[in-house]
């Protein structure tokens, strides 16, 4: 498919790709020139620049001296970047010249066209291109804060902060400190540890009730069953402080508060909504003359859940195990009035460590918590494909 | 069978162990602010505690900045799970008032000075409410980055360098409550350090204030963790703030960061031990004896090798050392020593009891507009 040229190729009028280059350029500018401090003189420089070497790049050298031309500007930007802030610059300057050295070859000979049908109108394309930016920015928008953790939980010094020696990335302004802090600091191993021991039980708890709630509210017969739904999930509709302050002095009285169970107990009310809704909507493709035909076959209802239904709403019950085990794993407000010291898991240290003692400590285990969420997720979604592909249920 | 077997082991351990110790509790929950003031406390009194007691095993929970908000709720659900709680000053009076902290007989809990004098003497004007056992003296003061300070100007000595714009321009960070910012306002609006309060007692004298802060309010970014001033000094974002004064330390002497900080117009308060109302005998009897401990002389003295806060007892001051890591002398660090305590604010509790919700209301709709 990516090989495939719909729209031939043919250098473009001067005046679009000089114009659409140095756009590009002043966009580019804008944030160069911040960083140096006017925004003004980075937009006129970097539209002057961008147009400059468009108008050189195309119409003087032309497609045959392609290949030198993007090298040149590649070193042309290294050495600009090199100039102005040193390391950073340069890995910044190879960043901009790889980039722009592509684009103004992608304009100045109609390459954007070459993959779309040719009747396209100039709106159409652009849109095209558009959409994917925009999808692009969005993306980058949820994911950034995420990322800027990371290099900042390698920081040398206790502070959130991204220190001269990192940004010229000297090895002395990196350590691996604060990931052994967390390793050997007895009050996160036991936040650890708490979070690993509540976390499972909870979602156990979650998945065998939930999943049960929602084959039985999704016979026919079963009266109120919007009524019970209503309850099952507010849980997830209530603001958590409500539930919070309304589980604190109910547990208090009945002696839960500050025990482990009572943890899990209140971890698993909070789970039991997200396993209500996947399952349900996993049975809603469900055929029930299956267990009709597996009942005529002599199997009694407990077999016919095991071997015929579940293995159909498995999905579901995953994903919704999935939803159950972070709700459990992410939560800070419930188990803060629930708990006491003594169950304190890791999103209740990391709050008082935010609160009390700004150390990048935090951020250590936010990225191997980052790391280890990743990986869970590519596991669980790999085995449910696996298992689809087994079973030949696969769409595609 | 083996219940009457464990109970002849139980009562035989009781009598070999001595009934000092039989009717005491073995676990305790003890409730600070985490960070290196928690540390401090851990190092000078909880673990030497510890030493001794073995059988003992304490928990902690970081949430004296919820100390009356929760204690609070415990009361109300009847199921008091703290043993000791840290809080400052000003919330142990309020604790107090509402019943939900213990009242102490100090001379009969606590250990004297070594000298003899009663440990109500040795604590003197720290003791601020009858439930409070004070530990440690802070202040709090200004730090600011030496490295922003403009070329050929003196670095500020003066707490009035807060609203001097045009000598140190550049981002402030202060305190999201009244205290301590509306003092600064006046004395720096020319009334003089004696009249402070009774001019601030009245509705002009609290418009001047907030009038004097407004010069400055777009500059401002408003903390609500001791730890946020700090984090903005080493960010370079703000030129310069307040905070406790151990936490400037932490950033000079143990961060190294470039930071100056001064001690004019300092505003000194207490921190301490509060008890939760209604603790069993067991548990209560546990408490009084690490406080016992906790609260004496030496130990208090010990605290300031860990942090930079003053010892609450009279007694301890000529016994503070040396930083445990560091090897820096301590005693000029402290907010009470005589070379940085030249110009000082004692928080003024009875005012503050008074008008504290007053002028609570008026800043934070101040601070909306």
């Amino acid at each position: 498919m990516s090989d495939i040229v719909l729209t031939d190729t043919f250098k473009k009028p001067l005046g679009f790709h000089v114009a659409v280059a140095a756009a590009a350029g002043a966009f580019a500018g804008i944030f160069v020139g911040a960083a140096q401090g006017s925004s003004l003189l980075g937009i006129v420089v970097g539209a002057l620049l961008l147009g400059a070497l468009s108008f050189l790049a195309i119409e003087v050298l032309g497609r045959s001296a392609e290949k030198a031309v993007r090298w040149g500007i590649l070193a042309l930007f290294a050495l600009g970047g090199f100039l102005f802030g040193g390391l950073p610059g340069l890995v910044m300057g190879l960043l901009f010249g790889w980039f722009f050295g592509w684009f103004i070859y992608w304009i100045g000979f109609n390459r954007y066209r070459a993959k779309l049908v040719p009747y396209l109108t100039s709106g159409q394309v652009l849109w095209y291109y558009a959409f994917r930016v925009i999808c692009g920015a969005i993306f980058v928008f949820l994911i950034t804060p995420i990322l800027v953790v990371m290099p900042l939980s390698f920081n040398a010094q206790d502070f959130f902060t991204f220190t001269p020696e990192m940004l010229r990335f000297d090895p002395a302004g990196y350590s691996l400190k604060h990931y052994r802090d967390f390793f050997t600091n007895s009050d996160w191993q036991q936040a650890l540890k708490n979070s690993v021991l509540i976390a499972p039980v909870a979602t156990l708890l979650s998945v065998g009730f939930g999943t049960l709630a929602a084959i039985g509210l999704s016979q026919p017969h079963v009266p109120f069953r919007r009524a019970i739904m209503a309850i099952l999930i507010s849980p997830m509709i209530v603001p958590l402080i409500i539930s919070a302050a309304g589980m604190y002095f109910f547990y208090s009285r009945i002696g839960l508060q500050g025990t482990y169970i009572g943890v899990v107990l209140a971890h698993a009310a909070l789970g039991i909504p997200f396993v209500i809704i996947t399952v349900t909507a996993t049975l809603v493709g469900f055929d029930n003359s299956l267990t009709r035909a597996a009942a005529n076959m002599g199997a009694d209802p407990v077999t016919t859940f095991f071997r015929v239904q579940m293995p159909l709403i498995l999905p579901g019950v995953i994903s919704g195990a999935l939803f159950a085990f972070i709700t459990s794993f992410d939560e800070v407000v419930v188990v803060l009035f629930v708990g006491s010291a003594g169950q304190k898991t890791l999103p209740w240290q990391m709050f008082i460590g935010l609160r009390e003692q700004i150390s990048p400590t935090i951020l250590a285990v936010a990225t191997i918590l980052v790391v280890i969420s990743i990986g869970l997720l590519t596991v669980v979604e790999m085995l449910r494909r696996r298992s689809e592909r087994l079973r030949g249920m696969s769409p595609g | 069978m083996r219940f009457t077997k464990s109970l002849m082991v139980t009562s035989a351990l009781a009598i070999l162990s001595g009934p000092a110790l039989a009717d005491m509790a073995n676990e305790m929950t003890i409730v600070s602010w985490g960070g290196a003031y928690q540390k401090s406390q851990l190092k000078a009194y909880v673990e030497p505690y510890l030493a001794e007691h073995p059988e003992v095993t304490v928990v902690w929970d970081e949430s004296s900045a919820e100390a009356v908000a929760k204690l609070r709720a415990m009361n109300e659900a009847g199921n008091i799970t703290w043993d000791l709680v840290d809080v400052e000053a000003a919330d142990s009076i309020r604790l107090c008032d509402e019943g939900l902290a213990m009242e102490v007989d100090f001379d009969e809990s606590l250990a004297a000075a070594p000298d003899g004098t009663s440990a109500s003497d040795d604590f003197g004007d720290s003791i601020v409410s009858d439930c409070f056992i004070p530990q440690i003296v802070f202040s709090t003061t200004v730090g600011y980055r030496t490295d922003m300070v403009p070329d050929g100007t003196e670095p500020p000595s003066d707490i009035c360098a807060l609203f001097d714009l045009d000598k140190y321009p550049g981002k402030r960070a202060l305190n999201k409550r009244p205290l301590a910012n509306v003092e600064w306002a006046l004395l720096c609006d020319g009334v003089p350090k004696e009249e402070i309060y009774d001019v601030l007692a009245t509705e002009e004298g609290q418009e001047r204030a907030l009038a004097k802060l407004g010069t400055i309010k777009d500059q401002v970014i408003w903390w609500t963790a001791g730890a946020d001033t700090p984090q903005l000094l080493a960010d370079g974002e703000i030129f310069m703030g307040s905070t406790y004064n151990g936490r400037l330390f932490s950033a000079i002497a143990e961060q190294n960061q470039p930071i100056g900080m001064l001690w004019d117009a300092e505003m000194l308060d207490f921190d301490g031990w509060v008890i939760p109302d209604g603790l069993p005998e067991d548990r209560l009897a546990r408490v009084m004896d690490f406080l016992f401990f906790a609260t004496d002389t030496q130990r208090l003295a010990d605290q300031a090798a860990y942090i930079s806060y003053g010892p609450a007892r009279a007694s301890s001051a000529p016994l503070v050392g040396k930083h445990a890591e560091l090897g820096i002398e301590m005693a000029e660090h402290m907010p009470t020593d005589p070379a940085n305590a030249k110009n000082v604010f004692v928080t003024q509790y009875a005012f503050w009891s008074d008008y504290r919700d007053d002028i609570d209301a008026k800043f934070q709709a101040w601070l909306a507009k």
